[in-house]
């Protein structure tokens, strides 16, 4: 079933706030074979990216396992640090259809307690449609 | 300035552990079936681990040095074997500085193919 072409320009509602903590950078450090130096790693804003995109496909009742990875940039306003309690927001960019997949287009804004922009992650997902 | 390539070995127990840390439980990247009826060649690494191990290579070409953004396409899927592992190779090229960023153009490729599309970060100090 293709993505509703209605969905473009929406906005989801921010995520619950997630406090970053030293245990969990080094954690996301550790699993990439990296270690813990002060400030979470380039791509751990994917953490917060992540719950917002899970939770727009849930409310799309797209299938997660339909789901792969097209494209992603994290542009950085400053680093994330321990103590930071960081929410997304998730707007559907654009969404054309290719071959039979959603190639859907997402922008989420992490933002800090203060309301501050922290990082702008963009992520393109292919839905890969039932054959 | 080319920079020294590096290589990382990724395992099905990457992938687990990286699916903890993340929090993306898709389960291609755990289940052959599940990948295999979506077209997928096998159990495929996440997309976003081979962008953390790209990540870690500039961390190792910039100690301390501050990440201001990065981004790629993934444009190819690094499949990963049940037993041992797949090794992935990150290279660099450093385009200069400007006004204290510095834009590393990278290569990342599994088997001599490449698995990130027009990977690039800039970095700061």
């Amino acid at each position: 079933m293709p993505v509703d072409q209605s969905l473009v320009g929406r906005v989801f509602p921010p995520t619950r706030p997630h406090t970053v903590t030293e245990e969990g950078l080094r954690e996301f450090a550790a699993a990439t074979g990296g270690e813990y130096a002060g400030r979470a790693p380039a791509t751990y804003s994917i953490v917060l990216a992540f719950e917002a995109m899970n939770a727009f496909l849930e409310s799309e009742q797209v299938d997660l396992f339909r789901i792969v990875h097209g494209e992603q940039k994290f542009a950085y306003e400053r680093p994330i640090l321990a103590g930071d309690e960081l929410t997304a927001t998730l707007t559907v960019a654009a969404l054309r259809q290719i071959a039979g997949n959603d190639i859907i287009t997402t922008s989420s804004e992490i933002t800090d307690a203060a309301g501050e922009l922290v990082c702008t992650a963009n992520a393109t997902l292919v839905h890969r449609g039932a054959a | 300035m080319s920079l020294p390539s590096q290589t990382f070995t990724i395992t099905r127990a990457d992938l687990v552990k990286y699916a903890e840390a993340s929090g993306d439980h898709n389960p291609i990247h755990q289940d052959e079936e599940v990948a295999r009826s979506v077209g997928l060649p096998g159990v495929i690494a996440h997309g976003m681990y081979t962008m953390a191990l790209a990540a870690r290579a500039v961390e190792a070409w910039f100690p301390g040095a501050e990440v201001v953004s990065l981004g790629c396409k993934f444009t190819n899927p690094v499949v990963v074997p049940r037993d041992g592992g797949v090794t992935i190779e990150v290279g660099g090229e450093s385009k200069g500085t400007d006004d204290g960023l510095t834009t590393v153009a990278l290569t990342v490729t599994c088997d001599g193919q490449k698995v990130l599309g027009m990977p690039k970060a800039v970095v700061r100090g």
